[in-house]
């Protein structure tokens, strides 16, 4: 079939984006609807002596204004983190509350303290400027690594630090260190990020107090889990009283799936007020007070024998909060981080400690990869290192440490077990891809022009399909993470599958239902995927962390498979025979030995119109199923990156950047190198690109796009995208994931190549042309 | 203040603010809710639309200034036989995700391609820098903008 599983198959959901017909929460107009501006902290942190209001609300068009002491007088609960980690010793994370309006002291800045609700945009605009707010500013702490010896933001939480985490055997590996004969030791950065999906969050909170019903339409990845933390942490409304809507939403990457402030003041407002508001983030608002991503501080030593043997990886990591924990903050540099070090290699002992700490900045948070990008940047930075002072070619050393294809399942020092994989083949098809061979002589070729050429590798690895609920229950998920999907048959045949998954981007109309397509034997046409809305799918548990096909898809393919099985009890009875005796071969029920048959269409006709069923056979035709996975799913590959500097200027291009993944079976290969193009374009924007600064005093320098250096159409090449394939070994798809990759493997393998041409081996993200060309100084000092 | 726009063809007068951009008067009064608003900095293009067949970015005009004059939306580029070649090439070539900056990104496209012939790819994206896409990495993009204007010459637009 030209469009089942495997098929290049056009988007289904592109006819209302190209035409404007989308349908973002912005879009969204309801009569009577007013508006909501938020007053936010000018400062990172200071004590709110008092707020008055009076001259905001004789405003125009000023409906109410709400504060931190509304929130704490209506006892409101605070925003919850949903993962418990435990410090080395035993004890809980340190958990500060996390207000929905900042009451009496505020902890970064842009964080809200009030909400001014208006007739118009405008009118509750200017009126926040009316609010006025006594500040008491307070020392900030800003920068992570300074955070633990610096004054406590919270007087109960001791040096700054939410907890002190450890995974791996921490005297196997002194033991290892102190025998080794080469240690190679790096300290690097992972430069905060800001996520910048293209559409700001947004909201539309409505309330009929004829029904008590609440609905609230919001830019969310995961609108179930929003109506959970709203109805069991924040109490606003009962579950069965609360329907959230996720409908077009302009990317996510991470940042939609938390649970923040503003949403949560909307929806609470509309019902205590009895209005419809909507608020809609601007681009500035955006900057400060979306979870960012990244921001560690890393030292790390890697053991080698004589031969270059990985024996031992040790790491101490500083991980940057923020002010507060966001929804899955804390789970992002421990199980999303420590447990990914061991990478592709063999590398016997491993050791880690995290400690995350506090600071007066905006919370952080997962952003595309999550802790993922940081352990594979760490990790192939240092093994790049490490060639470097072995003087051996960075490819081979990565293949002579490689975990071998004959060795899985493979159980690594750091808690996971990588259930398949062939590293060598995505490398070496990377290294053909990329004329490995051939790049000597361009190197030469660019130095006659003036030109500093070098070439980087990264070999990365990721967890994906998050999770087994068990292991992720245990390791302190305050949720299981299986997904929900529905196939429901129309009488006709056309098909409503339901998905607990969400896209916002990633192409499950059309992904799913080619998926549900091939199985049932109908066309793509008749297949139409619903997602997104807590009023029509029993539960979902989202879109994040590539797991959509492979936990979600799954749940379809498990739904399908009931559906085949319900019909061919309808088929037998239909034809009068046993079920053993009906095989099905989409899109046809066949009568075996016999030219007797019914397709999949009639089927689902006889399940409706049925006038003569037995008793044991229930009319309809739509099954549910849930799906937990059995283990992660573990994309991985080899990326390889090509750059020229110039060395009077700094600037470096990209001339070739090669992508080989290997994400298990594709079901639309077209979507999938989507996917990787837009990964490794965020991958290079951390690599060259992006940095959200913040001043001393915490005060954001980079909050606008004109000083958040986003990756640009000219900032970028054409990539070179291949794919190898070894089928996951326990989900019905065979599938891994792959809306991260591109953000994972791509920064070592950028920063690798300039320091390749330069001939350096420490510097950090991102390689601005100052940078780079500070570092071809500092070589040519060493040089002279 | 009055103002009479013709917006897709349609003549429309509207009533609005003095400081009212020509995207809150297109989005807030007309419904024309394609043209996308990403930025507070008129740097990200989603709200990008055709005046007199300019490429004009929507937040950064006074809808007064726009009085008695010709605007095109994304809306306006489709007709009922069809979508425009260049809406067209951008789903032929998997040149969207999320959708939110494709309205801006295809009207920038568009009139990109009517005042140049021949584009590298290289001129393309350097004439696409003022318009950001978080999800795709712009290689596909470059690639239905080259598209888009082989069918627009074949189509004689």
């Amino acid at each position: 079939m030209s469009e089942g599983i495997g098929q290049r198959v056009l988007r289904k959901e592109d006819g209302r984006f190209i035409t404007g017909k989308g349908r973002y929460t912005d879009d969204i107009k309801q009569v009577g609807q007013t508006f909501a501006y938020f007053v936010r902290s000018p400062h990172a942190h200071a004590s709110v002596n008092g707020i008055n209001i009076d001259a905001a609300l004789a405003a125009p068009g000023v409906i109410a204004v709400l504060t931190g002491a509304d929130v704490t007088a209506d006892g409101l609960g605070g925003l919850p983190c949903g993962w418990m980690i435990h410090s080395k010793d035993g004890s809980e994370m340190k958990q500060p509350h996390h207000p929905v309006l900042a009451d009496t002291k505020v902890n970064y800045l842009g964080e809200p303290v009030a909400m001014v609700i208006a007739d118009s945009a405008l009118e509750a605009k200017n009126a926040a400027e009316l609010v006025e707010v006594d500040w008491q500013e307070l020392d900030a702490v800003v920068f992570a690594g300074a955070a633990q010896s610096a004054t406590a933001i919270y007087p109960e939480i001791a040096n700054n630090t939410c907890y002190e985490w450890s995974l791996g055997d921490g005297d196997a590996v002194e033991a290892a260190m102190a025998n080794a004969a080469h240690v190679t030791h790096i300290e690097i950065t992972n430069n905060r990020l800001i996520p910048n999906a293209m559409e700001p969050r947004a909201a539309l909170a409505e309330y009929n107090p004829g029904s008590d019903e609440l609905t609230l339409h919001t830019t969310s990845q995961n609108p179930h889990l929003t109506r959970l933390i709203l109805t069991a942490f924040v109490q606003i409304a009962p579950e069965h009283k609360l329907r959230v809507i996720a409908p077009d939403v302009g990317g996510g990457f991470g940042s939609k799936i938390f649970v923040y402030s503003e949403e949560t003041a909307l929806a609470w407002a509309a019902k205590k007020l009895g209005l419809t508001i909507k608020w809609t983030a601007e681009r500035s608002e955006a900057f400060l007070a979306d979870a960012h991503g990244r921001d560690h501080v890393t030292t790390a030593d890697l053991a080698m024998d004589e031969a270059g043997n990985f024996l031992a990886f040790k790491v101490k990591t500083i991980a940057n909060m923020g002010a507060y924990l966001s929804t899955f903050a804390s789970s992002v540099p421990t199980y999303l981080y420590g447990t990914l070090l061991a990478g592709q290699y063999r590398t016997p002992a491993i050791y880690v400690e995290v400690d995350s700490v506090f600071t007066n900045t905006a919370p952080v948070d997962a952003y595309r990869g999550a802790g993922r990008p940081e352990a594979t940047y760490l990790l192939e930075r240092i093994v790049t290192k490490a060639a470097v002072e072995l003087g051996r070619d960075p490819a081979d050393l990565r293949r002579q440490n490689f975990i071998g294809k004959d060795q899985f399942p493979y159980e690594t020092p750091v808690a996971l077990t990588y259930d398949i994989g062939d590293y060598e083949a995505s490398l070496d098809k990377a290294l053909d891809l990329a004329d490995y061979a051939g790049f000597g002589a361009r190197k030469e070729a660019a130095a006659a022009k003036g030109k500093l050429r070098g070439i980087g590798l990264s070999c990365y690895i990721e967890a994906c399909g998050l999770a087994p609920s068990q292991v992720a229950g245990a390791l302190g998920a305050g949720v299981g993470l299986w997904e929900s999907g529905e196939v429901r048959v129309n009488p006709t045949g056309s098909i409503s599958v339901l998905t607990g998954s969400h896209s916002h981007g990633q192409g499950h109309e059309t992904t799913f239902a080619q998926l549900i397509a091939d199985k049932l034997g109908v066309p793509v046409d008749d297949v139409d995927v619903v997602h997104g809305d807590t009023g029509k799918l029993d539960f979902g548990l989202g879109t994040y962390g590539s797991r959509s096909l492979a936990v979600g898809g799954s749940a379809l393919v498990n739904a399908a498979d009931k559906v085949i099985e319900k019909g061919r009890l309808i088929a037998a009875h239909l034809l009068r025979t046993d079920p053993e005796n009906i095989e099905f071969e989409a899109p046809v029920y066949q009568m075996k030995n016999s030219n007797e048959s019914k397709t999949f269409q009639e089927i689902a006709f006889a399940a409706y119109v049925n006038h003569d069923y037995p008793e044991n056979l229930e009319p309809g035709l739509a099954e549910k199923a849930f799906y937990d996975p059995g283990n992660f799913t573990y994309p991985a590959g080899t990326h390889i990156c090509e750059v020229e500097i110039d060395p009077e200027t700094g600037v470096t291009e990209i001339v070739q950047f090669v992508a080989v993944d290997d994400f298990g079976n594709l079901i639309n290969p077209m979507i999938v190198e989507g996917q990787v193009h837009g990964g490794i374009a965020q991958g290079i924007g951390q690599a060259m690109l992006e940095q959200a600064v913040y001043d001393d005093s915490g005060q954001l320098v980079t909050g606008s796009y004109m000083d958040y250096c986003m990756p640009r159409a000219d900032d970028l090449p054409t990539f070179v995208v291949g794919m190898t394939c070894t089928p996951c070994t326990h989900n019905p798809l065979g599938a891994k994931g792959c809306g991260e990759a591109g953000a994972i493997g791509s920064p070592p393998a950028v920063i690798n190549a300039i320091l390749n041409a330069v001939g350096e081996t420490d510097m950090n993200m991102p390689a601005t042309p100052e940078r780079v060309w500070a570092l071809v100084q500092r070589s040519a000092t060493k040089a002279a | 203040m009055e103002l009479n726009l013709n917006v897709n063809g349609r003549n429309r007068s509207v009533t609005c603010r003095a400081n009212a951009t020509l995207v809150d008067v297109l989005r807030e009064q007309l419904n024309l809710t394609g043209a996308h608003v990403g930025c507070d900095t008129s740097q990200c293009g989603a709200c990008t639309v055709h005046l007199n067949g300019d490429a004009v970015k929507a937040c950064t005009i006074l809808a007064a200034q726009c009085d008695g004059q010709a605007i095109l939306t994304i809306e306006g580029l489709s007709s009922v036989d069809g979508h425009h070649p260049m809406q067209a090439a951008f789903k032929n070539c998997h040149a969207l995700q999320c959708g939110f900056c494709t309205p801006g990104m295809i009207m920038s496209a568009i009139d990109l391609v009517q005042k140049n012939d021949d584009l590298t790819e290289a001129q393309i994206r350097e004439q696409l820098e003022g318009n950001l896409c978080r999800c795709t990495g712009y290689q596909n993009i470059a690639a239905a903008v080259a598209e888009g204007a082989s069918a627009m010459k074949e189509a004689g637009q």
